[in-house]
């Protein structure tokens, strides 16, 4: 069945370069030092990339940070909270403009 | 997924994975990059060994454990062990060596009605030995209970395997109840002083992935286990081990079932590292199997892949005669050189 998603697409990624190779390398190695151990440790950002992957709902990145962040030696509980702490700050941000709804609807009551 | 029977030994069911000649064939024809062009490219083919520092003695398949990820297919129905007659001869080959270890491997070593003969008498060399232990054998049988002390009396370093710091991951590994059993077994080696700062007596835990992923750094997981472990059930250990699975038996009937095999032979090449492979175990390690055939490691012996020399069993041991002989490699080498590598010492990068 052909679908929109394709789970081997992930491995041509790298392929992106060949429509415009120079910004497509730039962005690589960017990504590359992004995920470098730094100020944060390589299972801290596999973490964090994890979470944003599922508030920006990527199918390819979120099998592609479950495997690593397995591979940085996290466990499904770990994993979980993470998602959690994704869907925290997503239903966050809506409940938060409750305020301004709130200030909105007040003005315009008597 | 497939159901994967748990009880039994691959080789009870009669499980084609239980058949070299089927594993080997079935790694052969995955149409990667082969082993020997990936030595060729680094430049290390013909894979020659270096020099000989550690024996690796396997004293049987028999186990108290059957993990999912086994390379041995050990298991409580494997009744392959060795005799003392061939540990006479291993002896004989040990004080003929100049390795500074002794890695005693199984199976569950412990199993061998003869092993704690076999390691009084290894003791006499003044070699290092390296008891790999399961952690559950000690708590398995009240004739094992004293094996804290037996290891502590003959300054035995202990090499455990510990898939990680909570149950589930464990426990869906190595077997229902195996951490809670194996946390027992630490605060008894605890006890007696190994893992404890200025006792001498070391014990290192081995982690391995639990599924079809490749293991972390081992220095960051090590701090991990360490706090873990501590905080929560206050153990101390010294070195953690970061192993990666080999597409050997268990494991490699795994990957196929659960429709893993290709990615994961995927990674392991692409994740090849020549420094890796130069530093490979097999160089300057020799396998002995239950019944003292020799082997390049522990997997090629689960592999039935012999030495390539005349010198095949124990009893014609000869250091000088085996040291110009070309290594027997396979597509399942690729699980010791992807990444920072992977050894029984851990990572080799």
């Amino acid at each position: 069945m052909e679908t929109y998603y394709d789970p081997k697409d992930l491995k041509k990624f790298g392929k992106i370069t060949e429509f415009q190779k120079e910004l497509g390398e730039k962005y690589f190695e960017y990504y590359g030092a992004v995920f470098e151990e730094g100020a944060l440790t390589k299972r801290e950002k596999a973490l964090i990339a994890l979470a944003v992957a599922h508030t920006v709902q990527c199918p390819y990145c979120i099998d592609a940070y479950t495997q690593d962040s397995m591979e940085q030696g996290c466990d499904e509980e770990q994993m979980m909270e993470a998602v959690h702490v994704a869907a925290a700050i997503r239903g966050g941000a809506s409940l938060v403009h409750g305020v301004q709804m709130m200030n909105k609807y007040k003005d315009l009551s008597m | 997924m497939s159901e994967i029977k748990t009880h039994i030994s691959l080789k009870s069911q009669g499980n084609d994975f239980s058949e070299p000649t089927y594993q080997l064939q079935l790694l052969q024809s995955a149409g990667l990059t082969t082993f020997q062009d990936s030595l060729d490219r680094s430049g290390l083919f013909p894979f020659k060994p270096t020099k000989l520092e550690i024996l690796q003695i396997n004293l049987g398949k028999m186990c108290n454990q059957v993990c999912k990820h086994c390379h041995v297919d050990a298991g409580p129905d494997r009744k392959e062990i060795m005799t003392r007659e061939t540990m006479l001869e291993c002896l004989e080959a040990a004080k003929n060596s100049d390795c500074h270890t002794i890695d005693l491997t199984g199976g569950a070593p412990e199993m061998n009605p003869d092993f704690r003969w076999f390691v009084e008498e290894l003791s006499s060399l003044g070699k290092k030995i390296i008891v790999r232990c399961n952690l559950t054998i000690i708590v398995a049988n009240q004739k094992y209970h004293d094996l804290p002390e037996f290891y502590k009396k003959h300054n035995i370093e202990l090499v455990s395997s510990l898939p990680y710091y909570s149950a589930g991951k464990t426990d869906a590994q190595r077997g229902e109840g195996v951490f809670a059993k194996s946390i027992e077994a630490m605060k008894m080696l605890n006890a007696v002083g190994y893992g404890v700062e200025g006792s001498g007596l070391i014990i290192n835990l081995v982690y391995n992935p639990s599924g079809a992923f490749l293991p972390p750094d081992q220095t960051a997981l090590e701090r991990d286990f360490k706090s873990r472990l501590s905080r929560q059930y206050g153990l101390l250990f010294n070195n953690l081990f970061a192993i990666t699975n080999l597409p050997v038996s268990r494991f490699l009937n795994y990957l196929v079932a659960s429709d893993n095999y290709h990615d994961y032979m995927e990674k392991l090449v692409n994740a090849y590292n020549p420094v890796a492979a130069a530093n490979a175990m097999c160089r300057n390690t020799l396998s002995v199997g239950w019944d003292g055939f020799l082997y390049d490691c522990d997997f090629n012996q689960m592999l039935e892949l012999k030495l390539a020399s005349d010198r095949q069993h124990i009893r014609n041991f000869n250091e000088e005669a085996i040291s110009n002989r070309n290594i027997v490699i396979s597509q399942h080498c690729y699980g010791c050189t992807a990444g920072s590598g992977s050894s029984c010492g851990g990572t080799t990068v």
